[in-house]
């Protein structure tokens, strides 16, 4: 080969190629190489050292659930043909992966009754600071609102992202568990709305040009919106359209929901609630927990939006012998061509986590769906329920749930936690680690998923009340002695 | 070679069939656990103006349908367990199968990421070495693993030189870019809120210095850049380069797509970079997955440090702090949120929870495999085959038709190419009438992916060839023996037989403007 | 069209759009340069009509299955009329880019711009060999 080339060495590629001053010169610092065999083993030691969802009876939600995913995902998913090749740029080889893309659009198209879904986008909080984009470059406002009840995740993603491509963010409020609406519409209208304007965020000037309002359904607490009162609220009482030359013109501000996709068989739907953007994370269809990644994102939208939307489309198409087929459509609104004037800079789409979801959604079909809805619902209130009747443990709010729900311990969360997980139990998500929040202080967010039987209800019910007990004890006997 | 163009395979007469048009009222696969719970009123449960009026309208298949359908599917793939795939800047070397075991182990893909850090010590350990290798090969100290692909890394990038800029008050507008660049780099600069400026191309096929100092100046954030470019040539000059932007105050970005050719041989640190992504998918082997998932890790320099995102992996070595003391002399590893509010630095978030963990994992086995010097050894492999192949293309006489684009020959022995190499198929348009997508077309009859067409841009019917360290000899050789036969092909037969190709494949030639013009995404019901 | 095209009573700006220009209106469109460099036009979608065009601004954009467009505004007015067949007929641009074609008629707000544009031969001057 060397011959063919025509150098002495392989050396001589690098040395004709790399000036010598940035020529690396000794070996990289790193451990020796290993055969299969010891980097399995390696890697199963570092595996042992987690307690996953295989080791404890684990109620942790909080956007990433512990649902059951059936082995025929992991026998299409570990296929050479699904899980090896790139992104379909050869439409004629890649029929296969272009109408997995086309059915999983038609998927959430029908889950979220929006007509038109992409072909997905990397997950949850990164898919909503994407919409906000599509929200500001369709009406150049200058604003989000968003609602506190987003997943904390989301908020401070759109803000990392919002401060890049310079829109303001104002946060409103929650009251009794539920979106503030009143609080809403003001916002939404210009005025100053109340509660917290975190980090110093002022309004600046009086400026009605609210590009987009953002909430969760359910939200992070687990309740259930009136998503249709908060898209009503958005559209209504908004500013009147500056008709002057051109640029700045705002319309009513954009409608993106954050959509919980479980939920979606029993929960009206967002394109029925005036919703005009549902995005969302989409781990629980299909996918795996994996510590919180690879997953994917879901962006479905109104028609008027789909020369806006970020990622990758596939499009039915006919071939020359008039064949039905499948290619990348409208990739001019994508980062390789239209470049600085793109819709984003997604390149991807998370094409096999995608597979993952589509085929899940065949399997549980359009009643299973709605039964693992109403199975969720039905375990959820029995949960808050029983939960609720316990010493020391109160209902955050009294909304209605589907899936995950909060309550407020009075104890240390964080010792209780250490007296479940010596039960093998993990209660859920301590809420204030994760939102920051004074008054999420002593909460915790309870996950059910259809894996969580009554039996594990009952034995969580059990196992965190004694661990409260204990706890309340320990502090009563500290401040006695102190 | 003669095309069959009467005869239909079998895999084309089959038609397509979304499986929503299969299934039957009924029909399913799931079956519910047993409701265990006591039963409660549906309007107290979910009251009734918050339900859904109709089911969404899912498929109703049984499950040997649903695995039917599914596997035929994946028989209309082409993919690289099947076949060679010289996409240029994509690096397509082969996938372990190893990675998929480990990342299966349920100690992995049953964690949740909000299990509290002391009790997944093995996942945040395994963060923590994946960073110091990925700081080892960069060269640069400080690593953030949260981007979840190549773009989301340049996105990370342009924000922290722009967090940089701002905590020294400063307020610069501009990123440069040379001409060359992946389409993702301008459109990351716009969604960071600041604005492209482009750089020419000198005929070596580096960055133009002359351009660079008259538009290198102080309202300039940032120079993005790969090295080797996506000509697949390394930057001679790239140390003045860096004089040059820093000199100006501005930080230098490197593109990791075509890390590759430079693993253990240069380093993006020692060549001045301030602010490096990693494609997790390129270089470590993460399968492609039809296009996702990936990960983009980024690595930066300690000027930029403070403003990466948040969490950090850390580790804690007297095992003392951290959330809650382990025993003495073991590092607790853990997740960093650093300062709240106002006090922090960081530029936040990018994402939810700390990244793609699952990529983590197979991109560690593989460093862990290789160690440093298979990483070595996997760079200059790739660089050899290339230049192998490189060369069996000027001898099998395509270079009249596929010269190389840059640079002109050079010295004894010929041109020289990094880990991949484009040629212009402008002398085979003009001379032969078939264009760089005909050639890629009948490549598909010849059992080959085509390399990557039409990028860069600057370059006329630009064919982009990265053939990976993956590849034997044999298949170099079988491959330049199919363009040569192409070429042959349209030299006695005319250029017909590609214009009309592919004829062996599922479908053949696609109607992408009928699909632009009325796009139909979803399937009718 | 096949053949490079442009037609001696029209006006051209240098960025590939032409103007034709009757009393205080002016029809405008794009080149056969710019048709042919885009390939098939896919989407065009006019601004509303009261719409105030600024000369040398772009204020509209032409899509090919390969490329964007930005159309620029030869010459500064407010639009009177969009050619809405082209939502059903993007194609047009490419068969008659001076004919069926053309995109928007604004009202002149400042006429003698048009001495800054360039006629057809040395139009075709500035697109080389």
């Amino acid at each position: 080969m060397l011959a063919a080339i025509g150098v002495p060495s392989v050396e001589a590629l690098f040395d004709r190629q790399i000036p010598e001053a940035v020529r690396l010169r000794r070996p990289l610092e790193l451990p020796a190489g290993m055969g299969e065999q010891d980097v399995f083993a390696h890697l199963r030691a570092l595996a042992a050292r987690n307690v996953s969802a295989e080791d404890e009876l684990s109620f942790l939600g909080a956007g990433m659930y512990d649902h059951y995913v059936p082995a025929l995902i992991d026998m299409l998913m570990e296929r050479s043909e699904f899980l090896t090749p790139y992104t379909p740029y050869q439409p004629e080889i890649s029929q296969g992966g272009l109408q997995v893309m086309f059915e999983y659009q038609t998927a959430i198209s029908e889950l979220t009754a929006l007509p038109v879904a992409n072909a997905s986008v990397y997950e949850g909080p990164s898919a909503v600071a994407a919409a906000g984009y599509l929200a500001k470059l369709h009406n150049g406002g200058k604003r989000f609102v968003l609602s506190a009840g987003l997943h904390p995740h989301s908020i401070e993603t759109l803000r990392t992202y919002a401060h890049g491509y310079g829109m303001e963010v104002v946060e409103v409020p929650l009251r009794d568990g539920v979106t503030d609406l009143d609080a809403w519409t003001r916002a939404i209208d210009g005025d100053t709305p109340s509660g917290a304007y975190p980090e110093g965020h002022t309004l600046k000037g009086a400026g009605r040009q609210v590009s987009a309002a953002i909430f969760a359904q359910p939200n992070f607490y687990g309740a259930v919106e009136d998503a249709a009162a908060l898209s009503a609220a958005a559209k209504s009482g908004s500013a009147p359209r500056d008709g002057a030359a051109g640029a700045g013109t705002v319309n009513a501000p954009v409608v993106i929901a954050q959509v919980d996709p479980i939920t979606l068989g029993i929960l009206a739907p967002p394109g029925e609630c005036g919703v005009d953007v549902a995005v969302g994370e989409g781990q629980p269809l299909g996918n795996r927990l994996d510590f919180g990644g690879p997953s994917f994102g879901f962006f479905a939208a109104r028609e008027e939006y789909l020369r806006r939307m970020p990622g990758r489309i596939a499009g039915e198409t006919k071939d020359v012998d008039g064949r039905r087929g499948f290619v990348l459509t409208l990739q001019t609104r994508e980062q390789h061509i239209r470049r600085e004037k793109a819709t984003s800079n997604i390149c991807t789409a998370q094409a096999l986590n995608a597979l993952a979801c589509v085929v899940y959604l065949t399997w549980l079909g359009r009643q299973g769906i709605v039964e693992l809805g109403e199975l969720l619902l039905a375990r959820t209130h029995y949960a808050r329920e029983t939960l609720s009747a316990l010493d020391g443990v109160e209902p955050l709010h009294t909304q209605p749930v589907i899936r995950e729900f909060a309550v407020r311990i009075d104890a240390d969360v964080a010792a209780v936690k250490r007296r479940c997980a010596a039960e093998g139990v993990n209660p859920g998500v301590d809420l204030q680690a994760i939102t920051g929040r004074e008054e999420d202080r002593g909460g915790l967010l309870v996950a059910i998923t259809e894996q969580r039987s009554r039996a594990d209800i009952d034995r969580l019910t059990e196992v965190l009340g004694a661990a409260i007990a204990a706890t309340d004890q320990r502090s009563a006997s500290k401040m006695v002695a102190a | 070679m003669t095309p069959v163009t009467e005869l239909e395979l079998p895999l084309q007469r089959e038609r397509a069939r979304t499986i929503f048009e299969k299934g039957a009222t009924g029909r399913r696969a799931f079956i519910s656990p047993r409701l265990d719970v006591p039963e409660v009123d549906a309007e107290e449960l979910l009251p009734k103006r918050f339900r859904r009026g109709e089911p969404p309208r899912l498929p109703e298949v049984s499950e040997p349908e649903i695995v039917r359908h599914y596997v035929g599917l994946s028989k209309r793939n082409f993919d690289l367990d099947s076949g060679f795939y010289p996409l240029g800047s994509c690096t397509m070397k082969h996938n372990p199968r190893l990675h998929e075991r480990v990342a299966a182990l349920p100690g992995h893909a049953r964690l949740h990421p909000l299990q509290d850090p002391e009790r997944a010590q093995g996942a945040l350990e395994l963060m923590w070495n994946l960073q110091q290798a990925l700081a080892e090969i960069s060269g640069l100290p400080h690593v953030s693993l949260q981007p979840s692909a190549g773009s989301h890394g340049e996105l990370a990038g342009v924000l922290l030189t722009r967090a940089y800029h701002e905590a020294k008050g400063e307020h610069r507008h501009k990123v440069l870019t040379p001409d060359t660049s992946h389409g993702t780099n301008p459109a990351t600069v716009t969604m960071a809120g600041l604005e492209v400026v482009k750089l020419a191309t000198n005929p070596d096929g580096g960055v133009d210095l002359d351009d660079l100092r008259a538009k290198a100046d102080a309202d300039v954030a940032c120079l993005m850049l790969t090295n080797p470019n996506t000509l697949g040539l390394f930057d001679q000059n790239i140390q003045e380069i860096a004089a040059i932007v820093h000199g100006v105050g501005a930080t230098l970005y490197y593109d990791g797509a075509n890390l590759n050719a430079v693993m253990g041989l240069s380093r993006p640190g020692d060549m001045g970079f301030d602010i490096v992504h990693f494609n997790l998918h390129k270089s470590f082997t993460q399968p492609h997955g039809g296009g996702g998932p990936g990960s983009g890790p980024i690595a930066v320099s300690d000027r930029i440090a403070p403003f990466l995102p948040r969490p950090l992996v850390v580790r804690r070595d007297d095992g003392a702090s951290g959330p809650r003391p382990g025993r003495r002399g073991s590092p607790t590893f853990d997740l960093d949120y650093g300062r709240a509010g106002s006090e922090s630095k960081s530029i936040g978030r990018l994402r939810g929870f700390q990244g793609n963990y699952g990529c983590f994992v197979r991109s560690y086995a593989y460093i862990c495999s290789l160690g440093g010097d298979g990483l070595k050894d996997a760079s200059e492999t790739a660089v050899l085959n290339a230049n192998y192949l490189l060369a069996r293309l000027k001898e099998k006489s395509v270079a009249e038709y596929l010269p190389l684009a840059y640079p002109p020959a050079r010295g004894a022995g010929g041109s020289l190419c990094m880990h991949e190499f484009v040629l212009s198929g402008g002398p085979m348009k003009r001379e032969l009438q078939i264009k760089t997508l005909d050639l890629a077309k009948r490549l598909l009859d010849f059992g080959f992916h085509p390399p990557t067409v039409y990028f860069p841009l600057l370059v006329e019917e630009a064919l982009m060839i990265e053939p990976t360290e993956t590849e034997t000899k044999e298949t170099l050789d079988a491959f330049a023996d199919a363009i040569a036969e192409i070429l042959k092909e349209a030299e006695t037969d005319g250029p017909e037989v590609a214009q009309n190709a592919p004829y062996t494949t599922p479908v053949r030639r696609l109607d992408e403007v009928a699909a632009a013009k009325h796009p139909v995404i979803r399937q009718a019901l | 069209m096949a053949e490079a095209n442009y037609p001696a009573e029209l006006l051209y700006h240098p960025e590939h759009d032409w103007a034709r220009v009757e009393d205080d209106l002016a029809t405008l469109g794009i080149t056969w340069y710019a048709q042919d460099a885009l390939g098939e036009v896919v989407f065009f979608e006019p601004p509303a009509v009261g719409t105030m065009l600024a000369k040398d601004e772009p204020y509209a954009e032409v899509e090919s299955v390969k490329a964007v467009s930005d159309v620029l505004a030869p010459l500064s007015g407010e639009i009177v009329e969009v050619n809405e067949a082209l939502a059903d007929d993007p194609g047009a641009i490419n068969v008659d880019p001076y004919g069926e074609g053309w995109l928007v008629k604004i009202r002149l707000t400042d006429p003698p711009e048009r001495d800054a544009l360039l006629d057809a031969a040395a139009y075709s001057a500035t697109l080389g060999g």
